[in-house]
């Protein structure tokens, strides 16, 4: 569903992905890791679309388009999900009324009618229970105040509500207590299925032990210099990245 | 007295030969002003002899005055002999069919949902004899007569209910007041006369909407309402559609007066022309509007949403005399393009425990600029006045500006008045964050600021919050990036 062919991307003039590949299949979870400035949270924004990135080489097919033609709404719309590392507080605005709009933004644009009130009262209900988010920050601003637990806990209630082919979590776990990841994992895990993918971006391995990943990948210097399975994210949390970056750079 | 004056003579007998009565509709003055200008309105309006002197005691002042220039506007200076008077209620000529309107502003009621009929009137097209207001006018009248609710022009006022005017009128809005006030007790050419009897709940929000033949009252409009002890009335002024008048200078009056236990409740949309991209053209709207709380436990309660415009200096206050009175403003004002407004309110507290609440909130974008200026004053005597200012600006591009003038003068040392500002901005990653889950940048503007002016929507009767929240998202439309 997913395919970058050697992408090349900088930021104020820096380069940051150097000729990055990656291929993600409908129903495979691929973690992303790798040291600090690798370029991770780069290649989750620019595959969402944010501005401040200019792609210099390279492109990004998904599901057969080509996906920086699209613009953040349109990519939003066929599917494209990002749970920030840092999710924006909008002050005023409902967050039960935010994610409604959103779902019948999407909806709209694939042409389908919006969603009735009493099911999407039902569902967002019956979500924010699973993923443990209190129901009164529902009727709060969106994010507005939230802790950093609530905040991530409440991106993956919209991941949830929202249901995306491709969803991309930009270190969801960092900050987080053990409950809060265990949470955040679950929520990941009960939206595996064959068709959906996810591109699960992390500096840590612990949130590998909730969520097995198909595919574990090692970002650094702007390109994949080592994929492999789960094992390979156990042998980075025993020795670290700097073996490998030897190993790459010999 | 020049050659302005003798035209005028020779115009005004000239008029009077053939009956001016009928002719009322039809005429406009040439421009300028003097004397004979202001006793030639009002003998077009066949006004009592008293009302003649105030407007000329209001012209002699005005004389001796000089335009304001401390407020946080530029604008070239307006040439005050350049204006022409009194015109026929409507300037632009009746349009035969909807053709014949700019598709620019068809398409903002297309936005803005206004029906078909409703479109043709404010577009000033002929409407048919069918058109739904008509009965309903009709029927609203009747059911406010039986109420006894006086609801009318304030010419027809003066013409009806002369003692009543003469009372009121002034009371609050003396001409030596200001420039403007001056100017417009001088020159008013008509507006809007509202009585409310002891211990009426007026049985409907009275909206200038129902009176649609007579509203377009042109430049100088004069409000009056007086609510008597323990009545009660709403208010609506304005249209949510864009008028696209193009007189240039607005120098409205309106004065409320609520006695004992009266509650009135006055809220305004505000969407005149506000110029074009370049900044040329636009309304200069500078308006007085001021309500006296005079009996004990009175309730005067502002509610605005400014986004037309090019200039706009407006400051309704509350004088709140009475024992117990309460004062409200609650406001929105958006300026983009080259709008400039200066706008907030005056809260005046006299008697004891009189509480105020101001609410305000300026959007500016592109290179808008929105100057809150507001003052809170409490007497000596008003011990255990209460104030809560609440001021706060948004901020869209990097190019618009907001000021905050806060005035604050206690003369009770048992008084309590609190001041909040904020200052934020529409961020790049509020927008993002929000494109990322599938709406729009324009929804998503639209979205965060409702949710910034929710406070002041909450105010507005129902279906005005509603055609205020498509007018905002009309209005700043395109203003993002």
């Amino acid at each position: 569903m997913l395919a970058i062919k050697n992408l090349t991307a900088s930021v104020d003039g820096k380069e940051i992905l150097r000729g990055l590949d990656l291929q993600v299949k409908a129903g495979e979870v691929h973690a992303i890791m790798g040291p600090n400035g690798s370029g991770k949270s780069t290649l989750a924004h620019i595959l969402a679309g944010r501005d401040g990135y200019s792609v210099t080489g390279g492109e990004v097919r998904y599901l057969g388009e080509d996906l920086l033609q699209l613009e953040v709404e349109e990519r939003a719309q066929q599917g494209v999900f990002l749970a920030m590392q840092y999710p924006v507080e909008l002050p005023g605005v409902n967050n039960m009324s935010f994610l409604r709009e959103s779902i019948n933004a999407i909806r709209r644009a694939r042409g389908e009618a919006e969603i009735d009130t009493l099911s999407f009262m039902k569902q967002v209900k019956e979500k924010a229970r699973q993923v443990k988010l209190d129901e009164k920050l529902l009727k709060r601003s969106v994010n507005a105040g939230f802790s950093g637990g609530e905040k991530k806990r409440n991106e993956i209630l919209q991941m949830a509500m929202l249901e995306p082919k491709l969803a991309i979590l930009d270190e969801t776990d960092s900050g987080l207590d053990i409950d809060a990841l265990r949470t955040v994992a679950d929520g990941v895990n009960r939206l595996r299925t064959t068709e959906r993918g996810m591109i699960v971006v992390t500096h840590y391995q612990r949130l590998l032990d909730y969520i097995q990943p198909d595919k574990v990948h090692v970002l650094a210097n702007g390109r994949i210099v080592r994929s492999g399975g789960k094992d390979l994210a156990l042998e980075l949390e025993a020795r670290g990245y700097g073996w490998l970056l030897e190993e790459v750079a010999a | 007295m020049g050659q302005t004056n003798s035209e005028m003579e020779a115009l005004i007998a000239g008029e009077y030969a053939q009956g001016f009565v009928t002719q009322i509709d039809s005429d406009t003055f040439p421009p300028g002003l003097d004397e004979a200008v202001v006793r030639a309105i009002s003998e077009r309006k066949g006004e009592p002899e008293w009302m003649l002197q105030k407007r000329l005691e209001a012209y002699r002042h005005w004389l001796t005055m000089d335009q304001p220039d401390w407020a946080a506007i530029n604008h070239p200076p307006i040439d005050f002999q350049q204006i022409s008077y009194y015109s026929s209620p409507k300037q632009s000529p009746k349009l035969e069919s909807l053709d014949q309107v700019d598709p620019e502003i068809l398409a903002t009621y297309e936005k803005l949902g206004i029906s078909i009929e409703e479109q043709k009137a404010l577009a000033g097209v002929a409407v048919d004899a069918v058109f739904d207001s008509v009965s309903v006018a009709t029927t609203f009248r009747e059911s406010l007569a039986e109420a006894g609710v006086i609801f009318c022009a304030i010419s027809e006022a003066l013409r009806d209910y002369p003692e009543l005017v003469r009372q009121y009128m002034a009371s609050v809005v003396p001409h030596k007041d200001n420039f403007f006030a001056a100017l417009n007790s001088a020159v008013f050419s008509d507006g809007t006369f509202v009585y409310i009897p002891k211990g009426v709940k007026c049985p409907m929000e009275l909206s200038t909407y129902f009176r649609i033949n007579e509203a377009k009252t042109g430049q100088f409009e004069r409000t009056l309402i007086i609510a008597e002890a323990g009545s009660e009335v709403s208010y609506l002024e304005g249209c949510t559609a864009p008028m696209r008048d193009e007189n240039q200078l607005h120098a409205a009056v309106v004065e409320l007066v609520a006695m004992e236990d009266a509650k009135i409740k006055y809220s305004t949309v505000q969407n005149w022309y506000p110029g074009d991209h370049e900044g040329k053209g636009g309304i200069y709207n500078f308006v007085t509007k001021r309500g006296d709380c005079r009996g004990d436990r009175s309730h005067i309660s502002w509610t605005q949403v400014e986004t037309g415009s090019a200039v706009t200096w407006k400051y309704p206050s509350c004088i709140l005399r009475g024992r117990d009175s309460v004062g409200e403003f609650y406001s929105v004002a958006v300026t983009k393009g080259f709008q400039q407004a200066d706008t907030g309110t005056k809260m005046i507290h006299i008697g004891e425990n009189s509480r105020s609440t101001i609410v305000s909130k300026g959007i500016s974008a592109m290179q808008g600029s929105n100057a809150y200026r507001g003052l809170v004053r409490v007497a000596g005597k008003a011990e255990n006045a209460r104030n809560h200012t609440r001021c706060d600006s948004l901020l869209i591009g990097d190019r618009c500006a907001a000021h905050t003038f806060p005035y604050i003068e206690v003369k009770n040392p048992t008084a309590k008045v609190e001041h909040e500002a904020t200052t934020s901005k529409v961020s790049e990653d509020q927008l993002f964050y929000c494109r990322q889950r599938g709406l729009t940048e324009e929804d998503a503007v639209s979205m965060i600021i409702n949710g910034f002016c929710k406070e002041v929507f909450q105010e507005l009767p129902m279906e005005f919050a509603v055609e205020a929240q498509k007018l905002l998202a009309v209005s700043l439309e395109g203003a993002v990036g």
